[in-house]
């Protein structure tokens, strides 16, 4: 036991002198936290709209007005050409282009049907999928509007003019404030990407530099080296999930409903998972840049099968296979879970089992792994 | 010049002969590409729903018919109370509940006006937005097909083209992406350990004891990187064509003249990192911990820079990875010619020489 | 009859096809300086990384300090203290953090470690720049330093890699002073050079060629054997012959 308690004053020393380190480990997690948590949102704010009326009627100008009515779009440009519409989606000033035909109003009341056309830059699929739904609503419900309107004069049953009373509501966030839901993610991933960085390079630096020789020759076991090279680095990964956390409070008055101290019991365990595995890594590379190429491959991964940034269920099936191996996706899981639906203990149990086994297996293939000889 | 030669020649042998590293070079953008081609989707398809049918009758039975047809949403359980609402969410895996009033049908034959209820999860906010903006454009459809079968006057009706990507893949928004990410990473990382890692071992002040001027040592340094990442763009743009079907509708000496362009740049902010530090951890975490994030959400990758705050599209200005992605779409998507991308091409011409220079001072500072 | 401490018969150490060490038997005795010696790459380096347990050897039987190499490594790294060729103490930690953590990790309390680093740093003279960084001294000071660190935890053997490379003549004139000192105190040192002046301080030397131990004597003896006028000389000739 004493023995640790040397090699963690020794680990705990270094960190703190490394002048350049501490800002690395403290500060730039926080403000990534601070900024990247807004940026991170689907939600369109202005559909930017190049609008073509060349009917010129009042019904092409009152779905117009419809249309810069609604606080979704910005209409860019009104014009005659389709051809310079089309320049401009081309340029990236616009993302969709509303055509009214010369006859639009002429055919909607003679012939009964009037056609216009949407255009959309797709680039993106789901902006796209979005406008696409936004601006249908907007049509068939100024569509409804023409019916009932007309419906006075000729003579048609108004019961007969179908409509539907849509009532949403949005659960556990009502204001659909994506930061809620984007802080516990990103804080999730920073823990992870600085207890993972740190875990995997710490050995082989010392590899590299050659004091692990002097390590290796004294009688010192190898779960007590493991242990004392960890656990400043899982004291500050748990002491950076507070802080955040706190910042998160703070600054964007996220939920907490749940118990905090389970959160911390799951995050102690999560840490152990995401060090073992740096730890791994360095075990089995002979230099930095290879623990770096290997950890910036994993992590990649990790990140964006996350479920945080794109949904699991979107994946294809074997994918999700590879996600059920993702130890953050899990994490991520249980810490929303807790802060944003109050679960208990019993209702993640089966993730924290998961964890554990996690945890194990990883410190298990590490300290295989680590080897006193050659 | 023959110096120089030597130096590069010194790099490519170190670099060649750690062949573990060289497997990771081109096996990271291999597989990561393929993996996240096929993986990463911001649309949404088979979502699991909860319905809670209260009328079970005709228009319900057919609106949950469409609802489950369209291919967004997949039931996975029936309710038959609203206390059942909350255990489906807090299970986690029912996203979204969709209620319908009893005698849901009579109302709407006879009033022609029915009321339905949409309750999303919102602690994903995304998603339920994404999920509430899908049903709610198959419920309206719905009424609009009845409308007109029933023989409505005046239909409009919207004839919808999606320009560039016409079956709205989400490969196409993200192999650009992934591009960027990866070159942009890989290219910083590995020159600012590669320099960094000379300056630990003590071999960089035998380098500049020596009469080789600096720049030529930077230089031989970054000129095998340059190399490898062309052929790494190479591969990720084979495979972003043959296998995801990703059209290069522009010209391809374009394309690849901006890859180098941005190459250059990454490899710039790369040597700057080095300047900055004489170790290779700090190297790292500069590289994986302040940059990876950044690089994905501030790009344009996943998330519209158009939805952000304006402090954050500010931001986003000063990431070489949102200029980049923005050439690669017009390039590849849209097929624009130079005139078109000048600008974009110009911001990352001026990054790269104010990199440059700022490694430049920063050497001539701690040579003083 | 002198007291065997470390007893190595038949080593062998390959990597792959390459041998490194070919059929090694040599003994050491308890308090005696003896020296390593060799051209680069005869092989000196792997044999002691064997003897210290940082590598398995691939045959031979081992016993050091009255334990086996194979079976007892842990037991045999309490006895030893290791100097390598790289440096092994810690850049960013100060002199007096490495002196408390190495002893620490050797299992001294920390009474033993407070007194026992209090006569160190005062017999090194280090009492000025105790709690600067190792970065800022002298090569030659940190080498004493991490000698005097290497036999802190007082192992009965200490084995030192190249212990003088690139320090100037004084500095390893004063480096030997301090072996001397812990030798007459009953320290076994096993010493790997190849610095030919500095065969002459030991009390045997054993010279390797290509992996083998090619002769093996006090340096006296040796330079009788080969009529030699001083070991430069002794090497040389061995070299030549095999």
């Amino acid at each position: 036991m004493r023995i640790i308690l040397f090699l963690l004053r020794k680990e705990f020393l270094q960190v703190f002198r490394n002048k350049s380190m501490l800002p690395l480990i403290f500060m730039v997690p926080i403000i990534q936290l601070i900024i990247l948590v807004n940026a991170a949102t689907f939600e369109m704010k202005s559909i930017r709209i190049f609008i073509i009326d060349n009917d010129m009627s009042s019904s092409s100008r009152s779905l117009i007005s419809k249309i810069s009515g609604s606080p979704f779009y910005k209409i860019v440009n009104t014009g005659f050409s389709y051809k310079q519409a089309m320049d401009e989606m081309h340029k990236g000033k616009t993302d969709a282009i509303l055509n009214i035909p010369p006859d639009f109003e002429k055919k909607l009341f003679k012939e009964n049907t009037g056609k216009i056309q949407l255009v959309i830059n797709a680039i993106n699929g789901t902006s796209a999928g979005l406008i696409s739904a936004y601006t249908n609503t907007i049509i068939n419900d100024f569509n409804r509007k023409i019916i009932i309107d007309a419906s006075q004069n000729i003579a048609v049953n108004a019961s007969l003019i179908k409509s539907l009373n849509i009532n949403y509501s949005f659960w556990y966030n009502p204001e659909l404030n994506y930061k809620t839901f984007m802080v516990p993610g990103v804080l999730v991933l920073l823990v992870t990407l600085i207890g993972f960085v740190l875990s995997s390079m710490n050995v082989v630096r010392e590899k590299e530099i050659g004091t692990i020789e002097q390590i290796n020759v004294t009688p010192i076991k190898k779960y007590q080296f493991i242990i004392g090279k960890l656990f400043p680095i899982w004291i500050i990964g748990l002491f950076e999930l507070a802080f955040g956390l706190a910042i998160g409070k703070l600054l964007f008055n996220i939920p907490m409903v749940g118990s905090l101290p389970l959160l911390f019991f799951v995050a102690s365990l999560y840490l152990i998972v995401v060090l073992g595995m740096g730890m791994f890594v360095s075990t089995l590379v002979e230099t930095q840049q290879q623990a770096m190429l290997i950890s910036f491959f994993l992590l990649m991964i990790f990140i964006l099968m996350s479920g945080l940034f794109t949904s699991i269920e979107s994946m294809p099936d074997w994918a999700q296979y590879i996600v059920k191996a993702n130890p953050i996706a899990y994490f991520i899981k249980i810490i929303r879970l807790i802060l944003l639906k109050g679960a208990g203990i019993m209702e993640i149990k089966k993730d924290i089992i998961i964890l554990v086994l996690f945890g194990i297996s990883m410190m298990s293939f590490a300290i295989i792994r680590y080897r006193k000889t050659s | 010049m023959n110096i120089f030669k030597g130096f590069v020649i010194k790099e490519f042998i170190h670099i060649f002969r750690d062949y573990r590293t060289m497997v990771i070079l081109f096996g990271i953008p291999l597989v990561q590409l393929l993996l996240f081609g096929f993986v990463i989707k911001s649309e949404i398809k088979d979502a699991d729903i909860a319905i809670y049918d209260q009328a079970k009758d005709n228009h319900s039975k057919r609106i949950t018919n469409k609802l489950l047809s369209s291919g967004y949403f997949r039931l996975d359980k029936d309710l038959d109370n609203y206390d059942g609402i909350h255990q489906a969410f807090r299970e986690g895996k029912v996203k979204l509940v969709i209620i319908f009033e009893q005698n849901f049908s009579e109302k709407l034959e006879k009033t022609g006006n029915a009321n339905v209820q949409i309750l999303a999860d919102a602690s994903e906010p995304n998603t339920a937005n994404l999920l509430v903006s899908y049903s709610n454009a198959i419920l309206s459809s719905y009424i609009k097909d009845l409308n007109s079968t029933s023989k409505m006057p005046y239909n409009i009706i919207t004839e919808i083209r999606m320009e560039y990507n016409p079956e709205l893949k989400s490969v196409y928004m993200f192999v650009p992406g992934i591009m960027a990410l990866l070159l942009m990473l890989i290219s910083a990382m590995m020159t600012s350990i590669s320099i960094t890692k000379e300056k630990e071992m003590g071999t960089m002040e035998v380098l500049l004891a020596s009469p080789i001027k600096p720049f030529v040592i930077t230089a031989g340094k970054v000129v095998p990187y340059i190399f490898l990442s062309i052929i790494n763009v190479l591969i990720i743009l084979s495979i972003s064509y043959y296998v995801f079907d990703v059209p290069i509708k522009g010209s391809l000496f374009l394309l690849v003249s901006v890859c180098i362009l941005f190459i250059l740049t990454a490899l710039s902010l790369g040597i700057l990192i080095s300047t900055v530090t004489n170790s290779q951890q700090v190297a790292m975490m500069i590289s994986l911990v302040a940059l990876m994030l950044p690089s994905i959400l501030l790009s344009g990758f996943i998330f519209p820079i158009e939805n952000m705050p304006i402090v954050l599209q500010y931001l986003c200005q000063l990431m070489p990875p949102r200029w980049f992605i923005e050439i690669i779409r017009n390039i590849m998507l849209k097929g624009v010619s130079f005139s078109f991308i000048w600008k974009e091409t110009c911001v990352l011409f001026i990054m790269m020489i104010v990199f440059n220079l700022l490694s430049i001072k920063k050497f001539k500072i701690r040579l003083e | 009859m002198k007291e065997t401490i470390i007893t190595v018969r038949n080593l062998s150490k390959k990597f792959g096809d390459f041998i490194a060490n070919d059929d090694l038997s040599f003994d050491v005795y308890k308090g005696e300086i003896f020296g390593f010696l060799g051209a680069n790459g005869a092989g000196k380096t792997t044999a002691m990384r064997v003897l210290c347990g940082l590598s398995k050897p691939t045959s031979g039987d081992i016993n050091i300090a009255g334990f086996d190499v194979y079976s007892q490594t842990e037991l045999i790294k309490t006895n030893i203290g290791y100097m390598s060729q790289k440096f092994s103490l810690y850049e960013d930690l100060t002199i007096d953090e490495n002196i408390s953590f190495y002893g620490g990790i050797y299992k001294l309390s920390n009474k033993e470690i407070k007194e026992k680093k209090e006569l160190l740093i005062n017999k090194l003279q280090l009492n000025a720049v105790r709690k600067k960084l190792v970065r800022e001294l002298p090569l030659g000071w940190r080498q004493k330093l991490a000698f005097s660190v290497a036999i802190f935890h007082e192992p009965k053997i200490v084995f030192l890699d190249e212990p003088t490379g690139g320090v100037d003549p004084i500095t390893r004139r004063q480096f030997w002073d301090m072996i001397y000192e812990e030798s007459d105190k009953g320290l076994t040192v096993f010493v790997t050079t190849h610095y030919m002046d500095e065969a002459e301080y030991c009390n045997r030397v054993s010279i390797m060629v290509d992996g083998k131990i090619a002769a093996l004597d006090t340096p006296v003896n040796l330079m009788q054997t080969y009529n030699a006028k001083n070991m430069d000389e002794v090497f040389l000739k061995i070299v030549r012959f095999s």
